[in-house]
């Protein structure tokens, strides 16, 4: 029986991780703005220009 | 923003080959070349060469639903003030070193496209480090290098790409909100943790295997409890407990007092019996119930992003305006504007503080500072106040009076916007902790009394048990839950609260207010009735051609009006400023303008053509659609009702069929006038409730019970109040007012519910046999069956009373009053 103490740290500490990442995800802002986010993951990466590319385009960065 | 497209046009929608702009979509009649795309106009070819060549065409493809500005070129508007050290200083969010933070307002902000360029800027400007849209407040945030950079720099920019950041006055008097969302957070997550754990360790009271197990993990579960319910009590009720001290401070029992006293027992209790070794505890309801309440404070809790209701003149006023000094013309912040300044009003612009007109033929449209429904013609010499907008050419005004002493910002001196603010604690709950408090000592009390000459130890116990037992938590919980859902309700169909204490300040008004221009009546839409012959198409046309030279607003509206006719060739255009104008079209000689102008009798505007009267045009107030239903439904309820208008006595018939008691209309009325009319009624015992729209009603508004705006556009500026109406859903306006009313008696209802739990508790209580099984059954439950309770009979009623669709888009508005 005497494992049931461990058993009763892991489960705290697991817990108490879970609650640390909730605290952190709110200090991080995550939920601030609740619309945003949700359309920013829909863009795919950059594609390129429809134009084969020139020299006007290579001076930008 | 700046070119306004013409909708009929767009709506005609020529296929792409036909001579689109490949960035605006509007008709390019003469097209600019550009790798095989056609531009209307030089400023839509800058933008799209700017993001062709950093690689930003995705831009066109991202959202079918885009629709794009027209672009302005990169040096068009003057942002010359924002080099000003001072105002840099106000619009900076922070600054460090060379890393400057600021948010824009960007009103254009629609689509997926514009957050995708938006966020793009650092590939646009290299000086920027980061950009981030919130798309629901259509801001952006952008991070950047003061050194390469400037705040300048970045404006223009983003009006470049037909973003143009919106600047008001009052974004240099910003006070950061308080995050309070976040905090509110943080305390929901640490009580939910607690309650999910020391529910776990609670599960042998549960299954009554506490006499199973060994005495040390009784002990071992009991301290584990008391560990966590500890953060509970001192961060998550934190704010239950300031609120119950700040009301013994002022002498004022709120329901957070008898609240606390509850919370309180149950903890100090579940110490005593956890220390003492003789029982579990009710810690798991203890947490339970804090976590419960503090998603009750969440849910009312509700923000209607893209609204403010707190705004005064300042919101209203542009930040700066082009001074003229020795010849040399500059912009110049509002705040440093002195008096005998003379400022230039362009078409369109604001007045910002009174003077006297020194050059210019002035129109000014004070429709929503005064109520007057028509522009106002002043000569120069003449007095002109503040808050006005010109329409037509450009003015200079010399100033004899500071921005913030205005005619029209002097009534934010008045008192009513100097005493605090309506109150923040519910009405309905204040009520409801007089009593409860009393309540709850009392049957403390009675148990202690009852059972101390009996059992000494069990008279402790019944004492404690009561006052955990008779803890108002389901009422606290009702309140929210039930407000909360019709004030979501109301949003989904155009009536916006500020709070629940406005859904509760509906229940008891018995006077209700109306402004008229613009109230009652649509601000932009009048209409100009044509008397007269039956106009041909050629003849539309003409008119059209004709009255788009001038920038009078009735040719203006003219030239709306027959928007979908031709556009002919006018030859010998004349304008006589304020009288009319006249043309040659076709071979026929047009005219159109006033009485004298035309050498005719009567009133209106004429139209000539070769000097032969044709007709005449008469500008009508529309009234919104619905107006007639809601007033009679005022009338059936017995509230009172009064039209309170700045307007001189236009189009009194017409009111009269609205408001056939002449003692209830008052015309002329100053900002002021108005504040006074409703702290007189409010001065007779009744509860007012003030509908109006402009900033001429801001007084009226912050003095009534309860003060509702009427807007067009929920983006544009509204005073501030406790509630905005979306125009468009004016008509439904009865069916609010009667589901608003209905909540503060649901909750009322809902307080019989929560009595009956207390009742079934006490009976237990008073026996003293309230076992930790018992308290965690009967608390949930009753708590949740009062949420349900309210949130139900909210939506019902809701459904009763036909509030189910959304808000349509615009009805037409037919009322026949002409």
């Amino acid at each position: 029986m005497e494992v049931i103490f461990l058993l009763i740290c892991i489960s705290l500490i697991v817990a108490l991780g879970f609650l640390m990442a909730y605290l952190n995800a709110v200090r991080d802002g995550q939920f601030d703005d609740e619309v945003t986010p949700a359309m920013r993951i829909l863009f795919d990466g950059d594609v390129p220009s429809e134009k084969p590319s020139t020299s006007a385009e290579e001076q930008t960065k | 923003m700046s070119v306004h497209s013409d909708p009929s046009i767009v709506s005609i929608q020529a296929p792409a080959s036909v001579g689109t702009c490949y960035h605006c979509q509007e008709p390019a009649p003469q097209p600019l070349k550009a790798n095989g795309h056609d531009f209307c106009c030089r400023g839509c070819l800058t933008v799209y060469e700017l993001l062709e060549s950093h690689d930003l065409c995705q831009y066109y493809q991202l959202d079918p639903q885009a629709q794009f500005q027209r672009g302005q070129g990169l040096d068009n508007p003057s942002y010359a003030w924002l080099d000003d050290e001072e105002v840099q200083e106000k619009l900076l969010d922070f600054k460090a070193g060379n890393t400057a933070q600021v948010h824009f307002h960007l009103p254009n902000i629609h689509c997926s496209s514009c957050l995708w360029l938006l966020e793009r800027l650092p590939k646009l400007e290299p000086g920027v480090k980061n950009s981030r849209v919130n798309f629901v407040e259509k801001s952006v945030s952008i991070q950047f290098d003061l050194s390469v950079c400037t705040l300048r720099k970045l404006a223009t920019l983003l009006a470049g790409i037909g973003y143009a950041p919106e600047f008001r006055m009052s974004d240099l008097y910003r006070v950061e909100p308080p995050k309070t969302s976040r905090r509110m957070a943080y305390q929901l997550g640490v009580a939910g943790f607690a309650v999910g754990n020391i529910m776990l360790f609670s599960f042998p009271e549960y299954l009554g295997l506490e006499r199973q197990i060994q005495p040390q993990f009784s002990q071992l579960f009991g301290y584990i409890s008391l560990a966590l319910a500890l953060p509970v009590l001192f961060y998550s009720a934190s704010d239950f407990f300031r609120s119950a001290w700040r009301g013994m401070l002022e002498r004022h029992l709120n329901i957070d007092v008898p609240l606390v006293l509850g919370m309180l027992m149950l903890f100090l209790r579940s110490t005593w019996e956890i220390l003492g070794g003789t029982g579990a505890g009710y810690l798991d309801s203890f947490a339970g119930l804090v976590f419960l309440m503090l998603i009750g404070r969440w849910f009312q809790q509700i923000s209607w992003n893209q609204l403010s209701f707190e705004r005064d003149y300042r919101a209203y006023f542009p930040v700066a305006v082009t001074c003229k000094k020795n010849g040399e013309e500059r912009v110049v912040p509002l705040s440093r504007l002195e008096i005998g300044d003379t400022v230039l009003i362009h078409n369109q612009e604001i007045i910002p503080a009174d003077g006297i007109l020194l050059k210019g033929e002035a129109q000014i449209d004070y429709s929503f500072v005064s109520g007057e429904s028509e522009p106002v013609p002043v000569k120069a010499g003449d007095k002109i106040y503040a808050g006005g907008r010109q329409v037509g050419e450009t003015l200079e005004i010399g100033l004899s009076r500071l921005v913030s002493n205005s005619y029209l910002s002097s009534l934010w001196n008045q008192e009513a916007f100097k005493s605090p603010q309506k109150g923040t604690m519910s009405r309905l709950a204040d009520q409801a902790g007089k009593v409860f408090t009393w309540l709850i000592l009392a049957a403390g009390l009675g148990a202690l009394l009852y059972w101390l000459p009996r059992d000494t130890a069990n008279a402790i116990n019944a004492f404690t048990a009561v006052m955990i037992v008779a803890c108002p938590c389901n009422i606290v919980l009702s309140i929210p839950f039930t407000l909360g859902n019709i004030l979501r309700i109301l949003g989904h169909h155009g009536l916006y609260l500020k709070n629940i204490q406005s859904v509760e300040a509906f229940s008891g008004i018995n006077a209700v207010v109306f402004d008229k221009t613009g109230t009652i009546t649509q601000a932009q839409t009048q209409a100009l009735d044509f008397y007269g012959a039956n106009l041909q198409e050629h003849e539309k046309s003409a008119i059209r051609s004709l009255t788009r030279h001038s920038n009078h607003p009735l040719s203006r509206r003219l030239a709306q009006q027959y928007a979908g006719s031709n556009l002919l060739p006018v030859q010998n255009f004349e304008e006589i400023l304020g009288k009319g104008i006249c043309g040659v079209i076709d071979g026929q000689q047009y005219q159109i303008g006033s009485t004298a102008f035309c050498g005719m009798e009567g009133d209106g505007l004429f139209l000539l053509i070769d000097n032969e009267y044709h007709g005449h045009f008469k500008l009508h107030s529309r009234f919104r659609f619905g107006l007639e239903n809601l007033l009679q439904f005022f009338r059936q309820n017995k509230y009172s009702t009064w039209l309170i208008s700045g307007d001189i006595p236009r189009a009194s018939e017409q009111v009269a069929a609205f408001f056939p008691d002449a003692d209830s209309v008052f015309f002329q009325q100053s900002p002021n006038d108005k504040l006074r009319f409703v702290k007189k009624l409010q001065q007779s015992g009744q509860r007012v409730m003030m509908l109006g729209d402009g900033l001429n009603d801001a007084g009226a508004l912050q003095q009534s019970d309860l003060g509702i705006v009427l807007a067009e556009d929920t983006n544009n500026f509204t005073p501030a109040c406790d509630g905005i109406l979306h125009a468009d859903a004016f008509h439904q306006f009865p069916k609010m007012v009667q589901l608003a009313s209905a909540g503060v008696n649901i909750v009322r209802w809902s307080y019989a519910v929560a009595l009956t739990y207390n009742f079934i508790g006490l009976s237990y209580a008073l026996s003293a046999s309230l076992s930790p099984l018992v308290a965690a059954i009967l608390m949930p439950i009753s708590s949740v069956s009062v949420v349900l309770f309210g949130v139900l009979l909210g939506n019902w009623q809701a459904y009763r009373l036909g509030l189910k669709e959304d808000i349509t888009p615009s009805k037409p508005v037919e009322v026949a009053l002409t």
